[in-house]
């Protein structure tokens, strides 16, 4: 394998990283409002985001992407084929990433809102200061732990013909005809994005689990 | 229109409840609640677990919704509106058995924070206030650790003064010492009496017959929600009235 050839792939992981990055900070806008209606106490909100949610959980990401990519395309959206898996992962991790800050936010304990509450500090206050930075320390471990998989995930796009790294890889494969010496550098590349963050997160758990003794 | 003041007749209370009822579903909580607390005056709310001591000062800051009679602060009738509730809130302190302070604050934050957000303080002036209390329940110094770091007795000071520091007129305590160590309950209830030495108008769900006895203008005894015996403290301990007043201080003096 040549240096072209490499360079190639490593083409396909900065669309890898890209997507991850767009799916993540998309999700994780879209997921906070998700996670805020899912607690807002508001019983229509409340259940439409359940569904929402429950939605993105009970069917599989690549139908997903194919729904987004074909589904709009039958109603008269031809879309970028970049612009449709965006949107895909980003729907996608809203609703894991909803779910997650959801639990997190629960997990606050109720005398946080309620001391807020005395105190008369307005909703957007008794968010912003007391109950999401909390939330968001206990959530960052299985937030850590979605970004992981999204990453992971991201090759499911190389279905609909976005060229990231899996099928970058699955290009030069094709063409050097060398499966395993490719693939075995695409899978080094993934878990030199992965490993750091699983570390990071198994560190994190280890220390909150210390700060809760 | 909510918020007004209220006519003259209730004037002098700061704290009126007229035929307060509240339900948690089927279940009724507070039956038929008639109080009356003056500016100025000490109330000490007792009773067995689950007669709705909680459930009543909670309703005068509307952590809990209640659904008939009135309830007045100030001369403001809580209503359901977001700005009444509000309106009460800037005047109606609270502290909790669990002190509640705001792990991922500072004890000088935790005291800033509200006086910063709902009274639009800048922030040398809440941190002027901040300290100012912070002294006052003699734990300035600790002003920058975290609320892990100190004790419940030191811990529940903190929560004390955060509640000061939005100058509220009224000052509700809910089992205060319960959760503390026997050790520190005295420094608590020595911040107490001092704040009930300046002035507060304050109601106390407390077991700490001693406390009731030096500060309460009046003890309450509630039982299966409904207030059954209120009287000067003097009179409450020797002579209650009621059976149950009778059986409940019974209990408590043999495990307190
Ligand atoms: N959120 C709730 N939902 C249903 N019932 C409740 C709720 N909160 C309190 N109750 C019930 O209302 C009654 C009064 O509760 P409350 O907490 O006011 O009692 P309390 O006098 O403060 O008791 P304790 O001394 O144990 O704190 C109890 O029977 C309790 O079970
Ligand atoms: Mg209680």
């Amino acid at each position: 394998m040549g240096s072209d050839e490499f360079l190639f792939l490593l083409a396909g992981l900065k669309w890898t990283v890209a997507l991850s990055a767009v799916g993540f900070i998309g999700g994780g806008i879209a997921g906070l409002a998700v996670a805020l209606a899912r607690t807002s106490e508001y019983p229509l909100l409340e259940r439409v985001t359940a569904s929402y949610i429950a939605l993105f959980q009970g069917t599989p990401l690549l139908m997903q992407l194919f729904v987004v990519y074909y589904g709009l395309a039958l109603i008269g959206l031809k879309l970028d084929a970049w612009v449709a898996v965006s949107i895909g992962f980003t729907l996608h991790a809203s609703a894991y990433l909803g779910e997650i800050w959801r639990g997190s936010i629960e997990a606050v304990p109720k005398g946080q809102t309620e001391a807020a509450k005395a105190l008369s500090l307005n909703y957007v206050s008794r968010m912003k200061d007391v109950i999401l930075p909390q939330a968001i320390r206990i959530s960052l471990p299985a937030t850590i732990g979605f970004l992981v998989q999204l990453i992971k995930g991201t090759s499911l796009a190389a279905i609909v013909g976005f060229t990231e790294l899996t099928r970058a890889g699955n290009i030069i494969s094709n063409q050097i005809f060398a499966p395993l010496l490719v693939f075995g550098i695409v899978g080094v590349l993934y878990f030199i994005m992965c490993w750091p963050l699983s570390l990071y997160g198994a560190r994190l758990e280890r220390q909150f689990a210390a700060a809760s003794r | 229109m909510t918020g007004q003041s209220s006519p003259a007749a209730t004037a002098a209370a700061m704290i009126s409840m007229v035929g307060v009822e509240k339900w948690y579903g089927d279940f009724k909580a507070l039956t038929d609640i008639d109080l009356s607390v003056r500016t100025g005056e000490k109330i000490v709310l007792c009773g067995p677990s689950g007669s709705g001591k909680s459930t009543l000062i909670r309703c005068i800051n509307h952590l809990e919704a209640y659904q008939k009679g009135e309830i007045r602060v100030d001369g403001i009738l809580l209503g359901d509106s977001a700005r009444t509730i509000d309106a009460i809130r800037r005047e109606v302190g609270m502290v909790f058995q669990q002190f509640n302070l705001f792990p991922h604050m500072t004890v000088l934050e935790n005291c800033m924070l509200a006086p910063m957000r709902s009274l639009r303080a800048s922030k040398a002036e809440a941190e002027a206030t901040a300290r100012k209390l912070l002294a006052r329940v003699k734990i300035l110094e600790q002003a920058d650790k975290y609320p892990a770091q100190l004790s419940g007795g030191q811990q529940q000071r903190v929560a004390i003064a955060r509640a000061l520091c939005m100058q509220p007129k009224v000052m509700l305590f809910d089992e205060p010492t319960s959760a503390l160590d026997p050790e520190m309950v005295k420094e608590v209830l020595d911040t107490m009496i001092g704040l009930a030495e300046e002035g507060m108008t304050m109601i106390c769900v407390t077991h700490e017959m001693g406390f009731a006895r030096q500060v309460a203008d009046r003890v309450i005894f509630m039982a299966s929600g409904a207030i059954v015996e209120e009287a000067p403290p003097a009179e409450f301990f020797t002579r209650p009235r009621h059976e149950r007043t009778r059986a409940f201080l019974g209990e408590i003096l043999r495990t307190h």
